[in-house]
């Protein structure tokens, strides 16, 4: 029996599939997969790469911490903020990370700069994932049957 | 019949009116549309967070993991939080949201605490309280309400921060102050022409079947969720991540009923004000009819005597 997986963030519902065949997730405590049958768990997200497997296709989300509640069949996926990687624009997160980095400069105090330097991690996770990943053309799928 | 300066004048008056309201039906409109995008992106997120608090509530069969998952055998006290609007002329959309926590309390029978989010809803429930301090056959328990907290001007867009405050004080009310059970009465929408006061229950968080024993008929229950496993694991551990979650989520919860409510509050707003406008057009043309009889007359009046005038001239010239 395929996995139902939901990811939404805050804002939006981002992806839903009753397909899913694994969900490998950016837990806190480290990277987690997810088969079917997976016992309950609750864990925090980390910043990170949130993929979804379903048949030849995997789909790729950089999410920003959050809550994933899994169960045998469902994987709820509750971001702070999510967002697909083809949706990701290499030039914004650049700008993203400069801002970040300039500010960082500036050497501010307290909230202040505990939410630059988050700003800035989330631009180079980004940045990171988008690399890796390969951006949206050109985006060659693994399947699982590849990695083993 | 009245003259035609007096109608000129009610038809002017009547213009103004008219002006007015359409100036609001417009305003409401684009607030409508902003705030019907925001509570249909959260309400996903919002009903999920829903479904993960109850598979955790589901756990705690016995000794509660988190204090505000302890469920008290004995409801002596209960906390209302009343989300209504700040302003008026929004149609029934006040009245109602209020009408339905009061009748709720009525029902349920309890000494009540109440948090009231909007100034129009807290002025309708202190003159609610007033009037059961008042009245001699009022039953012991509603001679109890009061008024703990009160919150108003809340931003267009509330987001997660604005809510903290009102968040932290029903926590202390069910944590510290003696509350026993917590509610949200607030107004869910539905569409532009639908919304629908209810009354939800919000602590302590439980799973489905413990709430519907006592209050079914009473509070909309929330939807179903189906039930996981009792042995949940957590990462890192229980304490930590229960910490973490069921405040924030509960928060969410909260945020939710409010943004449910105010795009119900300018869905209602623009329905009330499209409707005044209509009466008012249709009272203008009322108007400028009987207008356009007294003038008539006035001038068939006057061409009477005129034409009267003529022939008595007439006949002093024979």
């Amino acid at each position: 029996m395929p996995l139902e997986v939901e990811v939404v963030s805050r804002v939006r519902q981002l992806y839903h599939t009753e397909n899913a065949d694994m969900v490998l997730i950016p837990g806190s405590e480290g990277e987690l997969g997810v088969l079917p049958n997976h016992t309950p768990l609750l864990t925090t997200l980390a910043f990170g790469e949130l993929r979804v497997v379903e048949g030849d296709a995997i789909n790729s989300f950089v999410v920003y911490g959050g809550v994933v509640d899994v169960g045998p069949h469902k994987v709820i996926v509750l971001a702070d903020d999510a967002e697909s990687v083809s949706e990701i624009n290499m030039s914004d997160v650049e700008e993203a990370r400069a801002r970040a980095r300039r500010l960082m400069e500036e050497s501010p105090a307290g909230d202040q700069r505990a939410m630059i330097a988050q700003e800035l991690r989330r631009a180079e996770i980004a940045a990171k994932i988008y690399q890796r990943v390969g951006g949206p053309s050109g985006r060659r799928i693994r399947t699982v049957e590849e990695d083993e | 019949m009245p003259t035609t300066r007096e109608i000129k004048r009610r038809i002017n008056s009547v213009r103004n009116i008219n002006q007015v309201t359409r100036a609001l039906e417009a305003v409401s409109a684009s607030a409508v549309r902003k705030a019907q995008n925001a509570v249909l992106a959260s309400r996903p997120y919002a009903q999920y967070a829903h479904q993960v608090l109850v598979h955790v509530a589901a756990q705690s069969r016995g000794v509660p993991l988190h204090p505000l998952l302890e469920v008290r055998q004995d409801v002596d006290m209960i906390c209302v939080l009343l989300i209504a609007g700040d302003r008026g002329l929004a149609g029934a959309y006040n009245a109602n949201a209020v009408r339905r926590a009061t009748s709720f309390v009525e029902r349920y029978q309890r000494p009540a605490r109440w948090v009231t989010v909007g100034r129009k809803g807290t002025d309708l429930i202190r003159r609610w309280i007033a009037a059961q301090k008042d009245s001699e056959t009022a039953a012991p328990f509603l001679k109890q309400q009061e008024i703990v907290a009160e919150f108003s001007h809340l931003p267009a867009d509330p987001d997660v921060s604005d809510v903290t405050q009102i968040v932290q004080v029903l926590f202390d009310e069910f944590l510290n102050q003696g509350a026993d059970e917590v509610f949200v009465a607030y107004t869910n929408f539905i569409n532009t022409v639908t919304q629908q006061p209810r009354v939800l229950p919000l602590l302590p968080l439980r799973p489905f079947e413990a709430s519907s024993r006592a209050i079914a008929d009473l509070v909309e229950t929330p939807p179903e969720v189906r039930l996981r496993g009792r042995d949940y694991l957590y990462e890192p551990d229980a304490v930590t991540i229960l910490d973490e979650v069921i405040p924030r989520f509960t928060e969410l919860q909260i945020l939710q009923a409010i943004r449910e409510s105010l795009s119900s509050e300018h869905s209602a707003r623009m329905v009330a004000m499209r409707n005044a406008s209509e009466s008012a057009e249709a009272l203008r043309g009322l108007l400028q009819l009987d207008f356009n009889k007294a003038r008539q007359l006035a001038i068939t009046g006057e061409i009477l005597d005129i034409i009267g005038g003529v022939e008595a001239l007439k006949q002093n010239d024979d």
